[in-house]
């Protein structure tokens, strides 16, 4: 065994209200310098939609993550000696089209334009070329489902379903969404350090998250192209890549990360696992309806004596250990397997877990009637209006069971609560229910006080992150006393 | 360029400049401006016309630059080599073509730095000088090629020794005062790419990944310790 800890996330999509304040949040913070316009290391898509950049998840084309090939492990955007022929020139790699051009208004037109019989308009301009533009896209323009015909049904999820299954998911009364907020998976198996050909990119012993080395980052983007999410962006000013940094300043300094405070919904929950980095290359080289079990297996419990002597032996601070037994994201992904990793068949095994969200229950049954003392008293979750195969495509590895068994769980936790504050269903159906769901009262007790009562200090259990040490290793704190501050501090600029 | 003191500016002097400007410069900004180390990549803004101009280039120009090194450090069996005309024909054959690459790759990405906007808007005047230089260089070796044959040949007898010479401070320029302007010029212009290198995108030649051939797939970072594959255990005893 070879412990390492991992800060890990949990979104609960259940919650998400796709108001974008997280995207917004970020954005101030960390993308508003020239380059990075068109960057959202936080954005959160409409589903079914093609997301961005538009069709991220279609690895036919962008080719990023992992291919299994003879039995090994091998990135599908290049092999060593292919990255080095290509640097010149990456055939995987996106462009702004792929994006959208970012762009500002010219305001000053208000207030200049020339007296005349129209209204004068704040035509767009370019944040690139600072040219007058004819918008065509955006980040969001399938917002809610908007442009559906452009967007929603080219979503690459779509191809897990019959065409029955489709016509149904966009016939009219049956129309339905949710919102799917994506950050960097931090994975454990990242395929954008394994591209880098100048090893800038690296994660963080201490606790996972993955960094891009300005200083080591010479612009050969193969970041970009590996990445199956489409989280590693190229600064097309500076010629350097950036990606998400978890807002790794304000974790070592105990905030969450902006995104996750700001967050309205109060969908994100933030904490430590801890795994064993030893398994890893075994289990990413699994068959895919197991790598969901795989992946949960590589996870330790943080109770169990021996993992905490072997977490000790490789240097996991005491202090980290008791951050992981406090950790939602465990009580989430492993004791009640309610969140799921996002196509966890690019094998980069993200460290960003999703609770599948509850579709609307299909009014139009029995003249609106949910029969709920029907012999089976899930079946709603078989016929909900998101189809349980494209939830599976999405969250699943295409194994439907996993997601079913999530949603389950948490209608019958519902049903319980039901059965308790309402009064509308017997405690008995909904013991049943709960029975059937694999849950007791008290663990339909716990998820109900974290999914719904949860504070900011159950949801963000942020572990010490020790860089105190960091600092007196590279540093004499005494020798900056009253100056400006450590380490990088010359100002991006582009390169002659 | 027959004036004895030019002559002796330009091939003895400006050599030695070219050199310490490059060393000095390139390490410094190294040291110094670490983040302005980069490839400048404007493929993310424009990737119709990339492809051609940019593995054109590099191609030919790698090609090139092999090709001046071999008749620097073989120069002898460079000239083995050409001894029988067939070979000859072919060494000469196959470096024209790879020069004519590289010119035609040069003159690619300056005309796509000119045609599209987005292009041009992260092009720097340092692009447009290093980028004409270049297409002059090629150009000129190419005419070179052309009009004065078999280069491949008296490369070896002629500019092999001035390099020489310059590399090991004995500065000899009598191979080339006679040689004819063109010549001159592209050694001249070569020179000055030399000394202007370290100011330009071109720096990204020096910082070529090769280790990526031998590295291992995964790294993580560790305080104080440093870079270290991710997977493979972390060395026991270093926290306390
Ligand atoms: C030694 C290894 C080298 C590597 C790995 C390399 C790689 C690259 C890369 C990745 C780019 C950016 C391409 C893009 O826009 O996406 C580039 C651009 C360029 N390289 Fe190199 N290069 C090397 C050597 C050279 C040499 C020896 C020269 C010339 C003497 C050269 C001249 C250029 C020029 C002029 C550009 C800019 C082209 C433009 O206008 O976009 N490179 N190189
Ligand atoms: S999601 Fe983040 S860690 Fe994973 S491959 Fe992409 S950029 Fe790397
Ligand atoms: S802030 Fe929270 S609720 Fe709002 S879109 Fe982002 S993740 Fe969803």
């Amino acid at each position: 065994m070879n412990v390492r800890s991992q800060v890990s996330m949990v979104f609960h999509l259940d919650k998400c209200i796709g108001c974008h304040t997280c995207s917004i949040a970020c954005k101030n913070i960390w993308t508003d310098r020239k380059g990075t316009e068109y960057m959202w290391w936080n954005n959160v898509e409409t589903k079914p939609g093609t997301g961005f950049p538009t069709r991220w998840e279609d690895q036919e084309r962008y080719k990023g993550g992992w291919e299994k090939k003879n039995g090994d492990l091998q990135l599908r955007s290049q092999n060593k000696s292919s990255a080095l022929f290509n640097i010149f020139h990456n055939p995987n790699q996106p462009t702004l089209d792929d994006y959208y051009e970012p762009w500002t208004y010219d305001y000053q037109n208000l207030f200049n334009a020339p007296e005349g019989a129209d209204q004068p308009t704040a035509k767009p301009i370019s944040m690139v070329t600072g040219e007058y533009i004819n918008v065509e896209a955006g980040p969001n323009w399938d917002d809610d489902l908007g442009g559906s015909p452009v967007y929603a049904q080219n979503d690459p999820n779509l191809e897990s379903l019959t065409p029955e299954q489709r016509e149904q998911l966009f016939a009219t009364e049956r129309l339905v969404f949710f919102y799917f907020p994506r950050i960097c998976n931090h994975c454990l198996n990242p395929s954008c350090v394994a591209a880098c050909p100048s090893g800038a990119l690296y994660k963080r012993g201490e606790d996972g998250i993955v960094l891009l080395d300005q200083k080591r980052c010479r612009g050969w983007r193969a970041c970009v192209a590996a990445c199956p999410y489409k989280k590693t962006y190229f600064n097309w000013s500076t010629g350097k890549s950036e990606k998400c940094i978890l807002c790794f300043p304000r974790l070592e300094t105990g905030q969450a990360p902006a995104c996750f405070h700001s967050c309205v919904g109060r969908i994100r929950y933030l904490g430590v696992l801890l795994y064993d980095a030893a398994r890893i290359e075994e289990v990413a080289k699994l068959p895919d309806d197991q790598l969901i079990e795989g992946q949960r297996s590589l996870i330790l419990d943080p109770f169990d004596p021996e993992v905490i002597a072997a977490a000790r032996a490789s240097g996991v601070h005491d202090s980290v250990i008791e951050s992981a037994q406090k950790s939602p994201v465990y009580q989430f992904v492993k004791v009640w397997k309610l969140a799921l990793p996002p196509h966890l068949e690019y094998r980069t095994f993200p460290m960003l877990f999703y609770v599948p969200p509850m579709s609307p229950v299909m009014a139009s049954q029995d003249g609106g009637v949910i029969d709920h003392v029907s012999g089976d008293l899930f079946h709603d979750i078989e016929q909900s209006r998101v189809p349980v195969a494209y939830l599976a495509k999405l969250l699943g590895a295409g194994q439907e069971n996993k997601v079913r068994y999530a949603l389950r769980k948490q209608k019958a936790v519902r049903w319980y609560r039901r059965a308790l504050t309402v009064g509308d269903v017997t405690m008995e159906v909904a013991s049943r229910m709960l029975a059937e769901a694999d849950c007791s009262a008290e663990e339909a007790e716990a998820i109900y006080q974290l999914t719904s009562l949860c504070t900011f200090e159950d949801r963000f259990v942020i572990p010490p992150m020790h860089r105190e040490e960091a600092i007196q290793m590279m540093e004499d704190p005494l020798e900056h006393k009253a100056s400006a501050g450590f380490g990088f501090v010359s100002a991006p600029h582009r390169g002659m | 360029m027959t004036n004895p003191t030019m002559n002796l500016l330009l091939f003895a002097m400006l050599p030695y400049v070219a050199l310490f400007v490059f060393f000095l410069g390139t390490i410094m900004r190294y040291r110094k401006a670490p983040f302005t180390y980069s490839s400048l990549s404007s493929q993310f803004l424009e990737n119709n016309q990339h492809f051609w101009g940019l593995t054109a280039l590099h191609y030919g120009i790698f090609a090139i630059l092999l090709g001046h090194l071999m008749g620097l450090l073989i120069p002898r069996q460079v000239l083995l080599w050409n001894s029988r005309p067939l070979r000859l024909y072919v060494l000469e054959i196959f470096s024209l073509a790879f020069a004519l690459m590289a010119l035609v790759g040069f003159v690619g990405v300056i005309e796509r730095r000119i045609r599209y906007p987005k292009a041009r808007t992260v092009t720097t005047p340092a692009d447009w000088i290093i980028e004409s230089m270049l297409i002059l260089q090629a150009a000129a070796g190419i005419y070179v090629a052309i009009f004065y044959p078999w280069g491949t040949s008296w490369y070896s007898t002629s500019a092999a020794p001035y390099l020489h010479s310059i590399f090991f401070f004995r500065p000899d320029i009598s191979y080339l005062v006679t040689m004819p302007f063109i010549v001159k010029f592209h050694v001249v212009n070569g020179w000055l790419i030399v000394g202007f290198f370290p100011f330009t995108r071109l720096v990204h030649a020096l910082v070529a990944p090769l280790p990526y051939l031998w590295r291992k797939p995964q790294l993580a970072r560790w305080y104080g310790i440093g870079i270290l594959p991710v997977w493979p255990r972390r060395p026991s005893g270093v926290r306390d």
